[in-house]
């Protein structure tokens, strides 16, 4: 992941910037290269987009997905909705969470992982279901606990 | 010639390793010389059974599942054989299928996502055929013939939506698919982007012709990674041949969301697009007179949008000859969470919850009894099995105050704690909130401690009665459905299990 550079912001800026409604894509795209929304980005993009400070920094603060510092190196979601319940997956969580150490949001302190909450990922008739890396995974259970400890190393 | 392999790339069945088990197929075909071509298709929405295995026959197609890494080297030294352990028969029989009306989800499953030519040869493009052969106004009825209501969960009549943005004069028109697919227990739009992309981009022209709009936009949820790549490539070939783009007068573009369930909501889905914070806009004006951009929108959810290129093909009687009362046709019901069979069930309106859940589904995976089950999302209400004789349709969930939302049935056995559910429906709402309107920002916090005192076993009777009211003031304050449908949960559980709400009382020195 690159470290903030107006050189490259700028050249994300340039796809973006003629878009209807330019912002949200413009921030993934920021989040993509530099692993979070840096604090420099939000006065460059507002100036880009004729919008103030403020603007950008209540969109980046409302959505869920665009993180204010990078995450670790593994980003592991946990479904914690409904459907996910139904079949145990707080239980599920809560060991995982316990074995790393970890609260929800956290990162481990090598930086090797992050979990995080999510809620549904259409993979409902197949929980727990999970996400490791932008990756798919269903049907968990304590063992996948150990699979998942080992793909993450 | 080569055998030709199908191996789902759903989401689902990659979940539960679909991609390793093709690879596997790949691999040992190779080493054991024999000739196969795999490909991989959308779901049948079978998910008890992925990763589901189909192989060409002289017969047609036989299914094998579920397929491990570890069955691959069996199979394929049996050149897959009927005989085999895993050998599920013709998919079409298995009595989950054969028991379906398919008619928006006739190709998932079946055909190469991503291939026009499959596409076109099951029928692809007849719709809009027919519907340009019919003309705007003439389409417009069909669909509004045809009893079509949104499927997003309000039910509003698609024609009337889509007759409100023709009649208004404007410039520019927009046309939105909400592919914000956020209600937990729900994967049809996930399953339709993966399987049969083409489909979408059908139902969205023939909407854009209907109504005059030239642009449309895809708005999918991050959490869908997979539909997003899908819906991306297909759009790139179908510009590539011309049936999107500057010549076919009508232009799709896929936008990704970020993480916020409130945007399900239509007007908020607007101000995402638009580029702002996902707060609800408050109606009127209504996105049909003012909406994207302050232009006349059509803003459908995908399962409206991808039932319509049937309806035209097939002639919108044929649509609403099914279902029941005034909802007509096939909804993809999707059995999800602790259920035997769990998986997409697309029938004619008008099953009973029992029959959905313990003739279908098969109860739960666990084995215990079924307990609840929540219809609709995590705005829709918890059912107890006396309730199970409900017809499965709008009035009869609304009667009830419940509602069918997008399709979703969670079922839990007899270990759930419904006071909890109703706890989770409450800090649901607290964390999904836009913020904008106060019943739902402060209501969905005081409601969730107040919860938390009902568990405790503090002034248990008082406490319930303080949630009550509450509820009334979230069903009828808050601006969306998010805030206004956050009460059914909660006084479902209430009302149907009020055994969980009586807990042990606290003893207070003060008492």
């Amino acid at each position: 992941m690159a470290a903030w550079n107006e050189s490259q912001a700028r050249e994300i800026l340039r796809r973006h910037v003629r878009r209807e409604g330019a912002l949200l894509p413009l921030l993934h795209d920021v989040q993509a290269a530099f692993g979070h929304i840096p604090g420099p980005a939000v006065p460059f993009i507002a100036e880009a987009l004729n919008l103030t400070r403020a603007e950008v920094h209540g969109v980046v603060s409302f959505y869920h997905d665009f993180r204010d510092k990078p995450a670790g190196r593994h980003v592991l979601k946990l479904c914690r909705a409904e459907a996910c319940q139904s079949v145990n997956s707080e239980e599920l969580a809560r060991q995982i969470l316990d074995r790393f150490g970890l609260e929800w949001g956290a990162t481990t302190p090598d930086g090797r992982l992050t979990v995080e909450a999510t809620y549904c990922l259409g993979l409902c008739a197949s929980g727990p279901a999970a996400m490791l890396d932008g990756e798919p995974v269903a049907r968990l259970t304590p063992a996948s606990v150990d699979d998942i400890a080992r793909e993450i190393g | 010639m080569a055998t030709r392999i199908f191996v789902p790339r759903d989401a689902a069945a990659r979940a539960v390793g679909a991609d390793k088990v093709a690879a596997a197929i790949v691999d040992e075909a190779r080493r054991v010389g024999v000739d196969v071509e795999v490909v991989r298709t959308g779901s049948r929405g079978l998910f008890w059974l992925e990763p589901m295995v189909e192989v060409t026959a002289p017969a047609g197609r036989v299914a094998f599942g579920p397929v491990a890494v570890k069955d691959v080297a069996g199979l394929v030294a049996t050149r897959f054989a009927t005989s085999h352990a895993l050998c599920l028969g013709r998919p079409e029989d298995i009595p989950f299928l054969k028991r379906q009306t398919r008619f928006t989800f006739a190709r998932c499953g079946v055909i190469e996502p991503l291939s026009i030519a499959d596409y076109r040869a099951t029928g692809g493009w007849r719709g809009l055929e027919r519907a340009r052969s019919l003309g705007p106004t003439a389409t417009i009825e069909e669909v509004t013939k045809s009893g079509l209501r949104g499927r997003g969960g309000a039910g509003f009549p698609t024609g009337i939506k889509w007759k409100t943005v023709a009649d208004t004069p404007a410039g520019r028109k927009y046309i939105v698919c909400n592919a914000d697919e956020g209600d937990s227990g729900t994967y049809a739009d996930r399953m339709i982007m993966e399987g049969d992309p083409f489909l979408l981009i059908e139902g969205m022209a023939i909407a854009g012709f209907a109504v005059g709009a030239t642009k449309g936009y895809v708005y999918i949820r991050s959490e869908y990674p997979d539909a997003i790549r899908i819906m991306e490539r297909a759009v790139t070939i179908a510009e590539a041949q011309d049936l999107l783009g500057q010549k076919a007068g009508f232009e799709i573009e896929i936008r990704v969301g970020a993480g916020a369930y409130v945007c399900g909501e239509e007007t908020s889905l607007l101000e995402s697009l638009e580029g702002r914070r996902g707060q609800v806009r408050a109606k009127p004006p209504l996105p049909a007179h003012k909406g994207l951009f302050g232009r006349p929108t059509v803003i459908n959810n995908v399962i409206s949008l991808v039932s319509v290129p049937a309806i035209l093909a097939e002639g919108a009687k044929n649509y609403a000859d099914l279902g029941v009362g005034r909802s007509r046709g096939t909804m993809p019901i999707q059995l999800a969470g602790n259920v035997k069979y769990g998986g997409l069930f697309e029938a004619a309106f008008g099953l009973s919850l029992g029959e959905i859940v313990d003739d279908i589904g098969g109860g739960t995976a666990s084995g215990r009894s079924v307990r609840a089950v929540q219809v609709g999302g995590p705005l829709g209400a918890y059912f107890p099995r006396s309730l199970f004789d409900t017809p499965f349709d709008y009035e009869s969930f609304a009667a009830l105050d419940g509602l069918i939302g997008h399709g979703g049935v969670v079922v839990f056995d007899d270990t759930v704690d419904m006071a909890r559910q109703a706890r989770f429906a409450l800090e649901f709402c607290a964390i999904e909130s836009c913020g904008k309107c106060t019943p739902c920002r402060i209501g969905s916090v005081r409601g969730m401690e107040t919860v938390d005192k009902i568990i405790r076993g503090e002034r248990a009777a008082a406490n319930l009665a303080l949630i009550t009211d509450l509820c009334q003031t979230l069903k009828f304050g808050s601006l969306c459905a998010l805030g206004g449908f956050t009460p059914y949960p909660v006084m479902s559980a209430i009302r149907h299990f009020p055994e969980d709400f009586d807990r042990p009382q606290l003893k207070t020195a003060a008492a």
